[in-house]
C-alpha cells in the first residue's frame, strides 16, 4: 500500500480555523502525494504556520477534514500521538530541548515513542547526526551550537522518527545569513532522497530548485498553487504578482 | 556588660540536642511538604475545575494565615474533636512533634506548590510543542521535558522557602517542643543569660542557613549547566 506512488500522504478538505473572531484558515484544500515537495509562501499573517500546525494538530481545525496517511485527525488522543510520530516538524526557532545534549535530544523520542533500547537509539541518532554532518557535536548542549547547527540538529531529531512527511515552518528565517545555506543544503538532500515535504519559506531559490508545487497563501486562503516555473513566470492572481514583486526585489 | 563565654560553651551541648529536633522537623516537613506541593501542583494544572479549585482554596487558606496560628489550631484545637481522638492519626497528633510537623508540612506544601507552578509556567510553550510534534505522550512530556526545566527555574525560590521553613521550625517551641529555640529557652530559664544563649542560637541558625544556601547554590549550578555556554 505504501509503495503506491500516487498515494496521498496529506489531504486537507475544506479546512477552516478561527482564533476567536479572526478566521485564520478559510476553506483550505490541499493534497500532497508521496514524495511531493510543496513550498508554501505568502505575506505575514496569511495562515501559513496555522495550516502546517493543523497538519500535526498543534492547532485544532474547526471544520473540514485532515487526513494523514489515511488517518483522519480527530479528538482520539492515541491516534494523535501516533500521527505526530509519523509527521516530523522543524520550527523556526529550532525548539531543541535545552536541558538535553544533542544526542539526547535525538534519543528521547526514539526511546520513549519507538521503544528502542539505549544503544540502539544512540546508534540511530548518531546515524542522523552524521547525515546532517555534525556527529562531533553529539555531547554538547544546544546553546553551545550555532543557529545553523541547532537547526540541523532539529532536522536530525525529526528525521530520527523516520517520518512519512516532514513539515518545515520557516526553518531558515531565524538564522544569520551565512548559516542559511548549510541548512538549505540538508533540506535539498532530503528532497532529492524523495522525502515528502511541506515547507513554509521565502527562500525562492530553494523553492525554484526543489518544489514540485508552490502554494501562495493570503488572508487564510490558498490563492494559487502551481509548479515553480509557472508560478514565477506566469502568476495569475494580482495578489501573487504583488507578493512576488516585493519578495524578488531584494 | 561582659559576655560569659563559659556559659555559651556549657550550653552548646544542650543546644545541640535541640538541633537534632530542629533538623528532624525541617527534613521531615520539607520532604512531606514537597510531596504535598507536587500533588497540589498536579491538581492545579490538571485542567479540571473540581481538582484545581480545591487546590486553589487550600493554597489560599494556608498562605493567608500565620503558621503560628496553624500550629495552635492543630495542637490546641484538634484534641477537642472526638473523631480525631479516635482516629489512627491520634498517636501522631497527640504529640507536639507530630502537630508541629503536620502544621509545617501543610504550610510549606502550599508555598512549594506555588513555587513549582511558577517553574512549570516558565517552561516555554514551544518546548511542549516540540515534544508533541515528536509524538511524546502527555506524561512523557511532563516527566522528561517540563519537569527538569521547571525544577531549574524553581530552585532559587524553593531554596528561599526551605530557609523560611528552617526558621519556622522555631515556632514549635511554643507548643513545648525542645527544638533549638525551645532548648535555648530552657537554658535561659536556668542561667538567666538570655543574651549569650540566644545569640549562640542565632549563630547556629545562621551557620545552617549558610550551608543550605551553598547546597542549593551547587544544585542550581548543576541544573543550569546547559543555560550558559
Ligand atoms: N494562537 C493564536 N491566537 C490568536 N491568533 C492567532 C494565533 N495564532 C495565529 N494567529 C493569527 O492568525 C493569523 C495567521 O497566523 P500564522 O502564524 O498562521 O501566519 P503566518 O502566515 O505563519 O505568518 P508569518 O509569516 O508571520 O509567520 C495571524 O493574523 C495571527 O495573528
Ligand atoms: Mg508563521
Amino acid at each position: 500500500m505504501k509503495d503506491n506512488d500516487n498515494e496521498a500522504k496529506i489531504i486537507l478538505q475544506d479546512v477552516c480555523k478561527s482564533f476567536g473572531d479572526f478566521q485564520a484558515l478559510n476553506n483550505i484544500n490541499l493534497q500532497v502525494n508521496k514524495g511531493e515537495k510543496i513550498v508554501v509562501c505568502g505575506p505575514s499573517g496569511s495562515g501559513k504556520s496555522t495550516m502546517i500546525r493543523c497538519i500535526n494538530r498543534l492547532e485544532e481545525h474547526d471544520s473540514g477534514k485532515i487526513i494523514i496517511s489515511g488517518r483522519e485527525l480527530t479528538n482520539e488522543v492515541k491516534d494523535i500521538d501516533a500521527v505526530r510520530s509519523e509527521v516530523g516538524m522543524v520550527f523556526q526557532n529550532f525548539n531543541l530541548f535545552p536541558h538535553l545534549t544533542v544526542i539526547n535530544n535525538l534519543m528521547l523520542a526514539l526511546k520513549l515513542v519507538r521503544k528502542m533500547n539505549k544503544s540502539k537509539a544512540r546508534e540511530v541518532a548518531m546515524g542522523f547526526l552524521e547525515r546532517v554532518q555534525i556527529p562531533e557535536q553529539a555531547d554538547k548542549y544546544p546553546i553551545q551550537l550555532s543557529g545553523g547547527q541547532q537547526q540541523r540538529v532539529a532536522i536530525a531529531r525529526a528525521l530520527c522518527m523516520n517520518p512519512e512527511v516532514m513539515l518545515f515552518d520557516e526553518p531558515t528565517s531565524a538564522l544569520d545569513p551565512e548559516m542559511i545555506s548549510e541548512v538549505l543544503d540538508v533540506m535539498i538532500d532530503l528532497a532529492n532522497e524523495g522525502l515528502t515535504m511541506i515547507c513554509v519559506t521565502h527562500e525562492m531559490g530553494f523553492a525554484r530548485s526543489v518544489a514540485d508545487s508552490i502554494v501562495f497563501m493570503d488572508s487564510g486562503e490558498i490563492v494559487e498553487m502551481k509548479p515553480p516555473d509557472e508560478f514565477f513566470n506566469n502568476p495569475e492572481s494580482k495578489r501573487t504578482k504583488a507578493f512576488l514583486s516585493q519578495i524578488l526585489s531584494h | 556588660m561582659n559576655l560569659q563565654i563559659y556559659l555559651i560553651l556549657e550550653s552548646i551541648p544542650k543546644m545541640l540536642t535541640g538541633l537534632g529536633v530542629t533538623l528532624q522537623l525541617l527534613f521531615l516537613s520539607a520532604v512531606l511538604g514537597l510531596s504535598l506541593g507536587i500533588f497540589l501542583l498536579l491538581m492545579r494544572i490538571s485542567g479540571r475545575w473540581y481538582l484545581s479549585l480545591p487546590a486553589f482554596i487550600y493554597i489560599y487558606f494556608f498562605r493567608g494565615t500565620p503558621i503560628l496560628v496553624q500550629i495552635f489550631v492543630i495542637y490546641h484545637g484538634f484534641p477537642q474533636f472526638e473523631f480525631i481522638r479516635d482516629s489512627v492519626f491520634w498517636p501522631i497528633l497527640r504529640e507536639p512533634f507530630g502537630c508541629a510537623t503536620l502544621a509545617l508540612t501543610l504550610n510549606t506544601g502550599a508555598y512549594v506548590s506555588e513555587i513549582l507552578r511558577g517553574g512549570y509556567l516558565g517552561v516555554q510553550r514551544e518546548l511542549h510543542e516540540a515534544g508533541m510534534a515528536l509524538g511524546l505522550s502527555k506524561l512523557h512530556r511532563f516527566v522528561y521535558v517540563t519537569t527538569p526545566i521547571a525544577v531549574r527555574i524553581a530552585i532559587p525560590a524553593y531554596s528561599n522557602d526551605f530557609i523560611s521553613l528552617l526558621k519556622a521550625t522555631s515556632l514549635a517551641s511554643t507548643i513545648t517542643l525542645l527544638d533549638m529555640t525551645g532548648a535555648s529557652r530552657t537554658i535561659v530559664a536556668e542561667t538567666f543569660a538570655p543574651y549569650e544563649i540566644f545569640i549562640s542560637a542565632a549563630i547556629i541558625y545562621m551557620v545552617m542557613t549558610f550551608f543550605i544556601q551553598r547546597g542549593f547554590g551547587r544544585f542550581e549550578k548543576y541544573m543550569s549547566r546547559y543555560v550558559k555556554p
